[in-house]
């Protein structure tokens, strides 16, 4: 981490969701994300057509987004792209709801939400990020 | 249960349903006397997923239903349950595409979850088919458009839970006591000031894909030019508001059971936002959900999202009568077998088949992702599949009324106008 070491850290803090600790690359939106309907689990990747994230990949990425939206079938599509080895590495978001979280924790992702600064307006796609879930601490490191 | 003491499932359950209280910052588990979820439903993919078991239908609900990474025995369901819809019509599934062996798989899960006391409805609409919770009680359901019914029109509680929470409920009969279980967040939040007449099952669809995005998942009340909704209206609004957002409540004054007057319905709180909706949001709307439609020949018309109820089949029978569907069109209509017994016995789901059309149970097109080969362009009367279909399926989508519907089916042509 020699190159990240010389960037800019910024470290938020927020309440756990789930535990663990993974770190890697951003992929960040400001909408929210549908399971059923606006993701492939065997892909990996957001399939709803008006998405801005559409056709591109949230497996091995920290997911850092709004919250989930839509269908009821949320976790279970989740729930298959980690079967699938699809899943993210952990997730960071704005707003609690039963399907996000029930998604994580079936994915076995850390997570964490309510961080003291809007995740949205300080992390950006392809930013190094290392989520603590436990300590409900999330790490960046600016590009 | 917890300690095991009633079993090693019902310990999984009661693990994961611990680990999600957690997660959401629940305090407590609380009672459900109601759960409608999709427990151990199999597919193609969680059937070979877990072949190193044989297929075995209490490896997919242990590892899948309850996430646990022990294999355990699935016992009795310990409180009311219900299966939602599922991805088979076991009379039509050569119809929908499916092979032999995907079917087969389904069918087996459904027998296996019905030894367990699963009351097998095989619907999104549950409460047109013998699951009518009372106002108050504890619910723990799956599937957006009933959730918000349960929630609104019936007064009965519950969160959108998913395929493992309402799983892991049957097996413990508990959910965490959070969100809609609690009177403090039933409040509305949006009000929505209706300044166009609203009465036909048609405006329904439309207001409610509009409030959805209007409030996201927010909680609305709803005032002004509304004609008294029957039952197939909020089963239309709650639908499409779900789906365009996410709403899991509303309220209508003078209507839902949580909304006497305008102030009840916020609680003491002060609105966020009051939102108009006006011919030209009306018009915005129908154009929104006519967005993929150009082709005015229509080779493929689908009602029954959700599932159609026994007045609606009467209404699709008497717009056909006398007439026969396109010969360059296919007519599915998809209801509940509870629903559809009853249409058989009136002799309504002959009058449907004479005209050429199909009457299909258990899922839908977007469910199954299943339209007649070939098709391009559908017909819709439901916002929400409107909302779904085209982008499952690839293909394009005119919304309107379920008259406009079947008069496509009859001409092969759109003559929808927009109201």
């Amino acid at each position: 981490m020699n190159l990240a070491a010389a960037s800019k850290i910024i470290v938020l803090y927020g309440r756990k969701v789930c535990g663990g600790v993974a770190e890697g690359l951003a992929l960040v939106t400001r909408e929210t994300i549908s399971g059923w309907g606006g993701v492939n689990p065997m892909q990996g990747t957001i399939t709803e057509t008006r998405h801005e994230l559409v056709g591109q990949s949230f497996s091995g990425r920290i997911l850092v987004f709004r919250g989930a939206k839509g269908s009821s079938g949320w976790s279970a599509i989740f729930h298959m792209a980690r079967l699938a080895g699809k899943a993210p590495l952990a997730l960071v978001f704005n707003d609690m709801s039963t399907k996000v979280a029930l998604g994580a924790v079936v994915m076995r992702v850390p997570a964490v939400t309510g961080l003291d600064r809007d995740p949205l307006d300080v992390i950006t796609t392809g930013d190094w990020v290392r989520v603590d879930g436990d300590q409900g601490r999330v790490e960046i490191h600016k590009r | 249960m917890l300690d095991g003491g009633m079993g090693k499932a019902r310990q999984k359950a009661m693990e994961l349903l611990v680990r999600y209280g957690a997660a959401l910052g629940a305090e407590r588990l609380i009672a459900t006397s109601n759960v409608a979820g999709v427990p151990g439903s199999s597919n193609v993919f969680l059937h070979n997923y877990y072949k190193e078991y044989g297929g075995s239908h209490d490896a997919i609900f242990s590892f899948f239903d309850l996430d646990s990474d022990e294999l355990v025995d699935v016992p009795m369901a310990l409180t009311s349950t219900c299966h939602l819809q599922g991805g088979y019509d076991p009379d039509n599934w050569q119809l929908l595409g499916a092979t032999a062996e995907s079917f087969k798989i389904a069918n087996a899960s459904e027998r296996f979850i019905e030894a367990r006391g699963v009351k097998i409805l095989k619907t999104c609409t549950p409460y047109l088919a013998g699951n009518v919770p009372q106002r108050g009680d504890h619910c723990a359901w799956m599937e957006s458009s009933a959730v918000v019914y349960c929630n609104s029109v019936i007064g009965a509680r519950t969160n959108t839970e998913g395929r493992e929470s309402t799983s892991a409920a049957m097996l413990t009969g508990r959910i965490p006591d959070w969100g809609f279980h609690r009177s403090e967040y039933r409040r509305a939040s949006h009000h929505i000031d209706v300044q166009v007449d609203v009465a036909s099952v048609m405006d329904w669809g439309m207001l409610g894909y509009f409030v959805g995005q209007a409030v996201q998942d927010r909680i609305p009340v709803l005032t002004g030019r509304l004609m008294p909704p029957e039952l197939i209206s909020h089963k239309h609004f709650g639908a499409a508001a779900a789906s365009s957002g996410g709403v899991e409540m509303y309220h209508v004054v003078g209507v839902t059971p949580e909304a006497p007057d305008l102030a009840t319905a916020f609680g003491g709180q002060a609105p966020v936002e009051t939102i108009g909706y006006g011919a030209a949001e009306r018009r915005r709307t129908y154009e929104d959900l006519n967005r993929t439609a150009h082709d005015s020949d229509v080779d493929f018309v689908m009602l029954g999202c959700p599932h159609y109820s026994l007045d609606q089949m009467r209404e699709a029978a008497r717009l056909l009568a006398g007439r026969r569907v396109s010969g360059n069109c296919r007519l599915w209509v998809f209801t509940s077998r509870a629903v559809k017994q009853e249409a058989d016995r009136l002799g309504v789901t002959r009058e449907i088949v004479a005209a050429g059309g199909v009457v299909l149970t258990d899922t839908c097109s977007s469910i199954s992702q299943a339209v007649p080969p070939g098709t391009r362009v559908a017909a819709l009367d439901s916002a929400k599949q409107t909302h779904y279909l085209p982008a499952f399926m690839g293909i394009q989508a005119w919304f309107g009324s379920t008259a406009d519907c079947l008069n496509a089916a009859v001409n092969g042509k759109w003559s929808g106008q927009a109201p």
